[in-house]
C-alpha cells in the first residue's frame, strides 16, 4: 500500500469511526446518563439515513424514475437533511416513549427492538417509501465541488468532525447543567429523584428524544458518506450491537470515553478483517461472522472484567467539589 | 380463516414453549433474556447436526414414519438437542450471568450480556452452517390431511401440538409435584424468603436455565420440522416470545402458554391482510397496545 493509499484508508476509517462516535454520544445520553435501555438504535439509524436521503435527493427523472420509487424528494441542502433526520427520530422516540418510559427498563428494551425490526421490515417491503430492498442511491454530498472527487473524503472528514464536536459540546453543556444532574439522579435512584419533585417521565422522555435526535444525525451522516443505502445495512448487528459495545468499552457516562470506544472498537472491527484475510478460502465467506463473534466475546469480557469501560465515568458534580 | 387459525395454533404452541422459558427466567432471575430466541436456533441446529451427522454414521436408517416427515434419527436427536441446549443455557449462566450476579450488576447489564450471548450463539451457527435456509430432510412435503371445514393440516403439525401438550403437562407436574418445582415457584415469588427457608437458590437457577433451554430447543426443532431452519429464526421469534410472555403476565408460566397461543393465532391471521414478513411487526404492535392498556398482562393483578 502506498503512503497516499494508506492515508486515504485512514481518512475513511476516521470518517466511519467518527459517525459511530455520533451514535455513541446519542446512546450515552440515553444509557450513560439516564439509564435508558435502548437496543433499537438501528431503527433510529435507519430513519435518520432515509429521511435525510429523501429530503436532499432531487426527484428521479428520465429512465431512472422508472426504477426508483420514493415517497417524496425535496432536493434540499445537506444541513436541512440533518435537521429533518434529527426531527424525525425525535418524533419516533417520543411516540415509543409514551407507552414504555413509565415501565421498567426491560420493556423499553424490547419495545426498541420492536421498533427497529418493524422499521426495517417497512423499508424492505413498502417499495413506495424508498424503493424497498434495492434501496436508494446517488445521495448528494455537501461541498462536493470544492475538490476533485478522489480527495472528497478529506472534506467529509472535516464535516463529520465539526458535527461531532458540536454535538459533544452541546451534550457536555447539557450534562453539566441542572438538567443533566436530574438525569443522573434518575439513573441512580428514581424514587429519591421523584421525591425531590422531579417528573421522572418528563426527564426520561427528554433524554430519550435528545439521544434519538443525535442518532438521527448519525444516520444522516452515514447515508451521505456511503451515498447508497438499503434496509439490509440497518441490522441489529451493524446498527445496534456494535454501538453498544463501543459505549460499554469506552465507558458509559463519559463522552470522551464513548468517542474513544467508537474508535477503538471500529479499529478492532476493521483490524480483524486483515486477520480473516488469512483464512482458508472455504471460510472466507463466513469471515464477517467470525469478526462479529470476536466483538461479542469482547463485550462479554468487558462486562465481566471491566464494566466501567476504558475511561469510566467522570465525577462532574462541580470542579470545586471533590 | 379457519385454516389460518389452526396454523396459528400450531405456531402459537411453538411460541408458547419459548415464552414459558422467557417467563420462567424472568420470574426467577428478574432479567430479560434476549438470548432466548437464539437458544431456539441452537436447538434446531444441534438437532440438524445429529440428524445429518453422528446418528447417520452409527447407522440409524433415514426412512420416515408413515405420514410424517421424519424418522428415528429425529426421535433420537430431539432429546439429545434438548439436553445439549439446556447445557448451553446453564453454561452461559455459569460463565456470564453468575459472575454478574455475584458482583451485583443490574438487570440491564444482565440483559446486555444476554444480548451479547445471543449474538455469540447466532454467529456460531452462521460460522458452522452458513446463512442458507436448511431442512432436516430434503424432499417433498408430505400430503396434508383434509379436516372438516376445508382445513388442510399436515400430520407433522398435529404431532407438534401433541408434543407441546405433553411437554407442558410434564412441566406442570414438575412445578406442582416435585420438591425442585416447588422451590422454583417459591423463589419466583420471593427470592429472599426462599433463601432463608433453606432453598439452594443456585440450584434453582440451574434448573431454571435447564428447563428454559430445553423448552427453547424443543420449540426450535418443532419450528424446523414445521417450516425450515435459518440462523435468524430465533431472533425473529424474540418479539413474539416477549409479547406472549408480557401478554400472559411475565413470570406466569400458564399465562405465557395462553399468550403464546394468542400471539400465534393473531400473527397467522394477520397474513390474511399483511405480508407474512410483517409477522414480527404484528407481534410488536400487539405488545405496544398491551403496554399502553394493560402492562401487567391478562393474568396480572392491578399492581404493576
Amino acid at each position: 500500500m502506498t503512503i497516499g493509499g494508506l492515508l486515504a484508508y485512514l481518512v475513511s476509517f476516521a470518517i466511519m469511526a467518527g459517525i459511530y462516535a455520533v451514535f455513541c454520544l446519542g446512546l450515552n445520553i440515553q444509557w450513560g446518563y439516564t439509564g435508558l435501555f435502548n437496543i433499537g438504535i438501528a431503527g433510529f439509524f435507519c430513519v435518520g439515513a432515509y429521511i435525510s436521503a429523501l429530503v436532499t435527493l432531487p426527484p428521479p427523472t428520465g429512465t431512472y424514475a422508472e426504477y426508483v420509487q420514493q415517497a417524496f424528494a425535496l432536493n434540499m441542502p445537506f444541513p436541512v437533511g440533518l435537521i429533518a433526520a434529527a426531527a424525525a427520530c425525535g418524533f419516533i422516540a417520543f411516540l415509543i416513549g409514551i407507552p414504555t418510559l413509565k415501565l421498567t427498563e426491560d420493556y423499553l428494551a424490547i419495545a426498541t427492538i420492536g421498533i427497529a425490526e418493524s422499521l426495517r421490515l417497512i423499508f424492505n417491503n413498502e417499495h413506495w417509501i424508498a424503493n424497498g430492498p434495492r434501496g436508494i442511491a446517488g445521495l448528494p454530498q455537501p461541498l462536493k465541488s470544492l475538490v476533485i472527487p478522489r480527495n472528497y473524503n478529506y472534506i467529509y472528514l472535516i464535516i463529520v468532525a465539526v458535527v461531532l464536536i458540536v454535538i459533544y459540546i452541546l451534550i457536555e453543556r447539557a450534562i453539566r447543567s441542572p438538567w443533566g444532574r436530574v438525569l443522573r439522579a434518575i439513573r441512580e435512584d428514581e424514587v429519591s429523584a421523584s421525591m425531590s419533585g422531579k417528573s421522572i417521565f418528563k426527564f426520561k422522555m427528554q433524554a430519550f428524544v435528545f439521544g434519538a435526535m443525535v442518532m438521527g444525525i448519525g444516520g444522516a451522516l452515514y447515508a451521505h458518506f456511503t451515498i447508497a443505502i438499503s434496509p439490509e445495512v440497518f441490522t441489529p448487528l451493524y446498527g445496534t450491537f456494535i454501538i453498544w459495545v463501543m459505549v460499554i468499552a469506552g465507558g458509559s457516562g463519559n463522552n470522551k470515553g464513548v468517542i474513544l470506544g467508537a474508535f477503538v472498537i471500529w479499529a478492532i472491527w476493521t483490524g480483524t478483517r486483515f486477520i480473516t484475510d488469512f483464512l482458508p478460502y472455504t471460510l472466507k465467506a463466513r469471515a464477517p461472522y467470525i469478526r462479529f463473534l470476536i466483538i461479542g466475546i469482547i463485550l462479554e469480557f468487558i462486562l465481566i472484567s471491566r464494566p466501567q469501560g476504558l475511561l469510566g465515568e467522570e465525577k462532574r458534580v462541580s470542579k470545586m467539589a471533590e | 380463516m379457519a385454516e389460518l387459525t389452526v396454523y396459528g395454533i400450531v405456531l402459537g404452541s411453538i411460541i408458547s414453549l419459548g415464552a414459558i422459558g422467557v417467563s420462567l427466567v424472568y420470574g426467577i432471575l428478574r432479567f430479560a433474556n434476549f438470548a432466548h430466541g437464539d437458544l431456539m436456533t441452537a436447538g434446531a441446529y444441534v438437532a440438524l447436526f445429529f440428524v445429518t451427522g453422528p446418528l447417520a454414521w452409527i447407522g440409524i436408517p433415514d426412512n420416515t414414519f408413515g405420514p410424517f416427515s421424519f424418522g428415528w434419527r429425529m426421535v433420537a436427536a430431539f432429546p439429545i438437542s434438548m439436553i445439549t441446549v439446556a447445557g448451553v443455557a446453564i453454561f452461559f449462566d455459569r460463565i456470564l450471568y453468575k459472575k454478574l450476579r455475584d458482583r451485583g450488576s443490574g438487570r440491564v447489564i444482565m440483559a446486555m450480556s444476554a444480548l451479547g450471548a445471543s449474538f455469540i450463539i447466532r454467529m456460531g451457527v452462521l460460522i458452522i452452517w452458513g446463512s442458507d435456509y436448511l431442512f432436516y430432510r430434503p424432499g417433498l412435503l408430505r400430503p396434508a390431511l383434509e379436516l372438516p371445514a376445508g382445513i388442510k393440516i399436515r400430520p407433522d403439525q398435529i404431532l407438534i401440538l401433541i408434543i407441546v401438550a405433553v411437554l407442558v403437562v410434564v412441566l406442570h407436574l414438575f412445578l406442582q409435584r416435585t420438591r425442585m418445582g416447588k422451590a422454583m415457584r417459591a423463589t419466583a415469588d420471593n427470592m429472599e424468603l426462599a433463601r432463608i427457608s433453606g432453598i439452594d437458590i443456585e440450584r434453582v437457577i440451574i434448573w431454571t436455565w435447564g428447563i428454559g433451554g430445553g423448552l427453547a430447543a424443543a420449540a426450535g426443532m418443532l419450528y424446523g420440522i414445521d417450516v425450515q431452519l435459518h440462523p435468524g429464526m430465533g431472533w425473529n421469534f424474540l418479539l413474539p416470545l416477549f409479547a406472549a410472555a408480557i401478554l400472559g403476565s411475565i413470570g406466569n408460566m400458564y399465562g405465557a402458554l395462553v399468550g403464546g397461543l394468542i400471539m400465534g393465532v393473531v400473527q397467522q391471521l394477520s397474513t390474511a391482510i399483511l405480508l407474512p414478513t410483517y409477522k414480527p411487526a404484528v407481534a410488536f404492535l400487539i405488545m405496544i397496545v398491551l403496554l399502553l392498556v394493560r402492562p401487567q398482562g391478562i393474568f396480572g393483578g392491578s399492581r404493576k
